[in-house]
């Protein structure tokens, strides 16, 4: 298929292994001879990124001295639980049709997950664009069409956009149930974490594609590390790790971007034009819909109780609370693997997930639930805990 | 009541017993169905009488082989009519493919019907002319039925369900848990056009594509692979759950680990486009017209030409083959599971589908 085969080529993957292989080596020789004999550790942000290291097999190509930090970069991971109460409730609501895109239906919130609450009768659709949601409010006059607007910047311009369509034709009974969140302060709060000793970061690609290179300056100058905005084939990822290596070997910390053909420098001007219009980020860590919108603000108009509001984008509070040992938040900060927690693939699955994490494919426990042999990774676990025990639980 | 006429619709008194019930059943049911109808005394459509069983001559039963295989099985599928099938076709091939790939020979199908309050009559025509042409194509007769009215709203138009037989010939022993290390795993042809033809013709997606379900009957087929060779040692549909579904239950039954090459999976350039846009896997798509067959490798290159050389299997291939577990880097596997070698040159875990398969966000 043509514009995705080349980005899967086996030779090119070979040749890219084999520089990632040599430069891995002087990299930890200089680092070993310096004092430091820990691997590498590379954290790629973006979901879509973990998607595709683990539907390539990306991880086993790797040299032993580079660790992959799976991210919080999936719309449906940074979805507290309380969110997920507040959307039922106004799903339950006899005069709403909810739509939402279909991997958000999943998680599950304190007491069911969408699913589990279409099951019981509200009137949740899946849908897979805003743009459906407006065109139901058409088409159903008489009720409250919302949509459950989530993600990164990726998904912003799109909720935004239908938004402003829904101003310009006079519709009425559509609002939004905002829950976007903003890369840079997600970010911010992972370099700040304690615990965690990141080497260098692929960025997202796709939000890059909206915000641009510049937003991702501060990871070099303020954090001193190489950040490389990447793209989401195979190719993409092994040649974006190339790069972060050629920079820590130069002695090098900036900002490039292997996504060239998609990402341009500055972004996409309209895109964050329609995002200034319509969202209000001036709070970092939540994104409010402006108050000239409020009447396509679900939660203004019909009241929600933001249970919520506090808990959007602040990793010290546990998002997922439940059984009260869960991982979820050292795993999304980086800080344990997936199947380091006691309930990965025992009591958390795909089909019973206690956290974000597990329900979309995108997320870290569900990739390596679905990619990996579960008892391989429980035996690796057993020895690791031999030689070194995990950090403590987080309470 | 006639229940010819476009704009007659079902109403509960074609499910009450009376008058209007037996017309449905002499317009729509008899019509199409009548003259194979082993419940029918006469073929006459205006002198029938019905008994309520069909009834099968054993003695021709026995002719053809030693065991009866029986099977039944639902269908409800949104849109009722999709491009390559329908909600009819799907109901006999489906039940004749269950029977097929035990290596029985299908021969007879009950239908039933849930249909419900509202539904145009043409609709119920068009769906039962399409399950008699299907029948006739895969040779096997429906021989017996039964129709419910539900009031509207207690089921989305029309639900069916068919149960069939058929006679499995002496000698042929198909198992799950047959498979050997080193055997060879083929298939009949493209993966994941019916999951997408079914997905593209719900219209939400606004995609315009030529994906056709690969709806077909192969009972022939399977009866031509039995004839090259008798010794197949697994064979299922590939329905829902998809190939990943299949493979999976083959490798656990039989305590092996299964290889494949996603190089060597015939899979059509929409449908790889339509995965690719949406996050899905073909692996996980639904089929109803293809089979996964374990056979021993030194019959594997004759078994497929065999198949290519079929209208239902022109686009066989041979996909991976069956290995010991121990064979596989105990680094990644515990125990019998699938793996696949990606066109990329790494190896992946293939597992079973899990929950609906959902597009992502972005």
């Amino acid at each position: 298929m043509k514009y995705i085969d080349e980005f899967r080529d086996p030779d090119s993957a070979r040749k890219l292994v084999k520089q990632i292989h040599h430069l891995t080596d002087r990299v930890l020789a200089r680092r070993s001879a310096a004092g430091n004999p820990m691997p590498l550790q590379i954290m790629e942000f973006c979901g879509g990124h973990t998607h595709t290291i683990f539907r390539y097999g990306i991880e086993q190509l790797l040299p032993e001295g580079i660790e992959l930090v799976h991210g919080p970069g999936c719309p449906v991971c940074v979805l507290p639980r309380e969110r997920v109460d507040d959307a039922i409730a106004l799903a339950k609501h006899p005069q709403v049709i909810f739509t939402t895109f279909g991997d958000a239906m999943r998680v599950p919130g304190s007491q069911q997950s969408l699913l589990q609450a279409k099951a019981d009768g509200a009137d949740i659709r899946m849908v897979y664009s805003p743009l459906d949601g407006l065109t139901l409010a058409q088409q159903n006059p008489d009720r409250e069409v919302i949509f459950f607007a989530l993600g990164f910047e990726t998904t912003m311009p799109s909720t935004a956009l239908t938004l402003l369509q829904a101003h310009k034709a006079g519709i009425t009974n559509f609002t939004l149930f905002c829950h976007h969140v903003t890369t840079v302060p997600t970010l911010d709060l992972i370099l700040n974490e304690p615990g965690l000793a990141l080497d260098g970061l692929l960025a997202p690609g796709h939000v890059s594609m909206v915000i641009g290179e510049a937003p991702f300056q501060f990871v070099a100058r303020q954090y001193h590390k190489p950040l490389v905005i990447s793209g989401f084939e195979p190719l993409d990822i092994l040649q974006s790790l190339t790069m972060l290596l050629l920079q820590l070997q130069a002695g090098r910390r900036e900002v490039e971007n292997q996504y060239q053909r998609v990402v341009q420098k500055q972004g996409n001007r309209p895109g964050q034009q329609a995002i200034a219009t319509v969202f209000d980020c001036h709070d970092p860590h939540r994104v409010r819909i402006r108050a000239d919108w409020a009447h396509y603000d679900a939660e203004r108009k019909f009241s929600v109780t933001d249970a919520a509001a506090d808990t959007a984008l602040n990793f010290d509070k546990p998002a997922f609370n439940s059984p009260t040992d869960c991982r979820c938040e050292d795993v999304l900060k980086g800080l344990v693997r997936p199947w380091q927690c006691r309930h990965f693939g025992e009591l958390c699955t795909p089909q019973t997930p206690l956290g974000a994490l597990m329900v979309s494919s995108e997320g870290a426990c569900a990739a390596y639930y679905q990619y990996s042999d579960v008892q391989a990774l429980k035996i690796k676990q057993e020895q690791s805990f031999k030689q070194k025990p995990t950090p403590d639980v987080v309470t | 009541m006639n229940a010819d006429g476009p704009l007659q619709k079902i109403t509960l008194a074609h499910g009450s017993g009376g008058k209007a019930m037996d017309d449905l059943i002499r317009d729509v049911f008899i019509r199409a169905f009548g003259p194979h109808s082993a419940a029918l005394h006469t073929t006459g459509l205006n002198s029938i009488t019905l008994e309520d069983q069909a009834r099968l001559d054993l003695a021709a039963l026995q002719q053809q082989g030693n065991r009866l295989a029986f099977t039944t099985d639902c269908y409800v599928v949104h849109p009722l009519f999709f491009p390559g099938g329908d909600i009819g076709k799907l109901a006999v091939t489906g039940t004749v493919n269950d029977l097929a790939v035990g290596g029985a020979k299908p021969l007879y199908l009950s239908c039933g019907f849930i249909l419900e309050e509202g539904l145009p009559i043409d609709t119920l025509k068009k769906v039962v002319c399409s399950m008699q042409q299907t029948a006739e194509a895969a040779g096997v007769s429906i021989v017996t039925g039964d129709t419910k009215v539900v009031p509207k709203g207690s089921c989305d138009k029309l639900f069916i369900n068919t149960a069939g037989v058929g006679v499995i010939a002496a000698g042929v022993n198909i198992s799950a848990a047959a498979a050997q290390p080193g055997d060879a795993i083929l298939i009949n042809g493209y993966l994941g056009d019916h999951g997408a033809a079914v997905l593209d013709a719900r219209g939400e997606l606004a995609l315009h594509n030529t994906i056709e379900s690969d709806c077909q009957p192969l009972g022939d087929l399977v009866q031509a692979m039995l004839a090259a060779c008798p010794d197949i040692h697994c064979l299922r549909d590939v329905t829902r759950g998809g190939l990943a579904g299949v493979l999976n239950e083959f490798a656990q039954a039989s305590d092996c680990c299964i290889e494949i090459e996603e190089t060597r999976l015939p899979i059509r350039t929409e449908v790889r486009g339509m995965c690719e846009i949406l996050g899905l896997d073909p692996l996980y798509l639904a089929n109803e017209g293809k089979l996964a067959c374990v056979a021993p490798a030194h019959a594997a290159e004759k078994l497929l030409q065999v198949m290519q050389s079929h209208p239902a299997g022109r686009h066989s291939a041979i996909i991976g083959r069956v290995k010991a577990t121990s064979e596989v880097v105990a680094r990644t596997v515990s125990k019998p599971r699938v793996l696949m070698t990606t066109g990329f040159g790494s190896q992946r875990m293939i597992d079973r589908l899990v929950g609906e398969p959902l597009p992502r966000i972005c």
